[in-house]
């Protein structure tokens, strides 16, 4: 590792008045392990942990959660499991029991690529050095994404609980040298085109104080089904969270995103448009998932996505969905 | 339930088991110094410089800084580089090498330690970001003699079998107890996915921390 200034920081500004060769560390489980590899070779490292941005808050417009919360206490909270349950099963389907002691909220959603070649500095890669070259297109790139690919960057983002705040219509509040604002989490991950290297709407100095997610009907009735090669601590293959209001038997609502597939979490509102105002069974949600893949490129060895992906879809629609 | 060698349970026996790991451990050093005198390079690669702590850059003296860890319960002054993990300051500046380096990337769970009662890794945690907070590592489970119930169980149970990943295993499972993820075998698993073996002693893992789990909570009650 590169040697750093460390500074931990005592108040917000101290944070947002830093400029390009500055990081930001909460957790540190991706920075460390980034710095470790020298993928990450900041000239200042600055902690968060000192400030305050913290709670869990529920009320009727919605969750707010602290950019700063822990994983695991997002997790375990009893509100949260019970109004929110994709978020908690998301969050519990991550990582390992230490680094969601470890990784706060915040920095699971800025947390970077497991594409093997963005993290060996041998490589090129577009994301690491703009312009050398993407490998993994014409590679591995088993794990890689079907959705939002570019002949720049096929990298998956890895984050489970992104797939559930983005299914959920999810807003981050950001404070930087310019003030507060708002942005739809959606948004905020931007699509690798010819600039793989820029991932997220977030200038220099600004960090995420908050995630606000909407206290809608469908948000109670939500899961996350999440496929890997092994069962646990692994990311993954596909995975699903989905989020439906239902009337008696009839899909008034819903929101779907998925993971696993993308070059960010990836909505697909044409799957949740096709099951409005449909019953909701088996075959509805058989006829809907069918349509989750349009559009999609698979690399050489990824087309086993494409239906793995409407399985997943399926599967976790009948059970959130109370279907047998 | 109960594993083999219950008779231990009465009266662990930390001692004779300690004993006699030092002696074998004796007899290894000094065979290993013998037969390495002749390739000290190789020596040095293989064992020191996995675990030696990043050296100060002298252009940067500014990294350097003082720092106070709160280790089992004794408060250790240190001067350390900005980049040292705490996994490194434990075991080469503290000279308590229980807690083992593994990948040092997060992924096997070997350095796992307690920081405010939580299981973390210490590989990924940075020990200027550290002060303040107590650290519990394996060294600090044990009351003098008297193993830790974990320890006991995982001794009762054959939990290990290298027994390289093991403290990471027991200061994980010690976690897990505290977590109070212990409801069947399946979440037992679950919760202890982020501690690799690769000798596979899962099972006896399981059913030390089945066996463990019940002494742990009337321990506190």
């Amino acid at each position: 590792m590169r040697a750093f200034q460390f500074k931990a920081a005592t108040s917000p500004k101290d944070a947002t008045g830093t400029g390009t060769d500055t990081v930001f560390i909460a957790g540190g489980t991706n920075v460390i392990d980034l710095m470790k590899l020298d993928v990450v070779k900041p000239a200042r490292l600055v902690d968060l942990g000192p400030l305050s941005f913290r709670g869990i808050a529920l009320d009727s417009t919605g969750l707010r959660i602290g950019a700063l919360e822990k994983m695991a206490d997002v997790a375990e909270d009893p509100r949260v499991a019970k109004e929110y349950p994709v978020i908690s099963q998301a969050l519990l389907k991550s990582a390992s029991a230490q680094i969601r002691n470890m990784a706060s909220m915040g920095g699971n959603l800025m947390q970077r690529t497991r594409c093997g070649y963005f993290r060996d500095t041998v490589s090129p890669c577009n994301k690491r050095v703009p312009g050398s070259g993407c490998p993994a297109l014409e590679g591995e790139n088993r794990m890689h994404a079907i959705f939002g690919v570019s002949d720049s960057c096929c990298a998956t983002h890895p984050s489970d609980l992104a797939v559930a705040l983005v299914a959920l219509d999810s807003v981050l509040k950001l404070q930087g040298p310019q003030g507060i604002r708002e942005v739809k989490l959606e948004d905020f991950y931007l699509l690798p085109e010819n600039t793989p290297d820029r991932e997220h709407d977030i200038s220099p100095g600004e960090i995420i104080t908050e995630i606000f997610v909407p206290g809608k009907e469908w948000a109670r009735r939500s899961g996350y089904l999440k496929i890997r090669d092994r069962e646990s601590y692994e990311f993954a293959l596909t995975s699903a969270a989905v989020a439906l209001d239902l009337d008696g038997s009839t899909i008034r609502d819903a929101r779907i995103a998925v993971g696993g597939v993308g070059t960010k979490p990836w909505s697909l509102p044409v799957v949740a448009e096709a099951l409005k105002g449909k019953a909701a069974n088996r075959e509805v949600f058989a006829a809907a998932a069918e349509q989750a893949t349009e559009g999609a490129r698979t690399l050489s060895q990824n087309g086993f996505k494409v239906p793995l992906l409407k399985r997943t879809l399926v599967r976790v629609l009948c059970e959130v969905g109370g279907v047998a | 339930m109960h594993c083999r060698n219950d008779d231990t349970q009465g009266e662990p026996s930390p001692d004779k088991g300690r004993s006699s790991r030092r002696h074998f451990l004796s007899q290894l050093a000094a065979l290993s110094a013998s037969l390495t005198i002749a390739a000290p390079a190789a020596r040095a690669a293989s064992s020191k410089e996995r675990s030696r702590p990043e050296t100060p850059d002298p252009e940067q003296p500014e990294s350097l800084v003082d720092i106070v860890l709160k280790v089992n319960g004794q408060e250790k002054p240190l001067k350390v580089d900005s980049r040292v993990t705490v996994l490194d300051a434990v075991r080469d500046r503290l000279n308590m090498s229980g807690t083992k380096k593994g990948c040092d990337h997060g992924a096997c769970g070997a350095c796992t330690v307690l920081i405010d009662g939580k299981r973390v890794l210490s590989c990924l945690t940075l020990a200027v970001m550290a002060q303040g907070k107590e650290i519990t590592t394996i060294e600090g489970l044990a009351h003098g003699d008297e193993l830790h119930p974990v320890q006991a169980a995982f001794v009762s149970c054959d939990g290990f079998q290298c027994g390289y990943c093991t403290p990471g295993q027991i200061m994980s499972a010690v976690g897990c107890i505290y977590e109070g993820h212990t409801r069947s075998d399946s979440e037992i698993r679950e919760f202890m996915s982020g501690n690799i073996c690769r000798c596979g002693a899962y099972p006896n893992i399981v059913q030390a921390i089945k066996q463990a789990a019940p002494q742990m909570k009337r321990a506190v009650s």
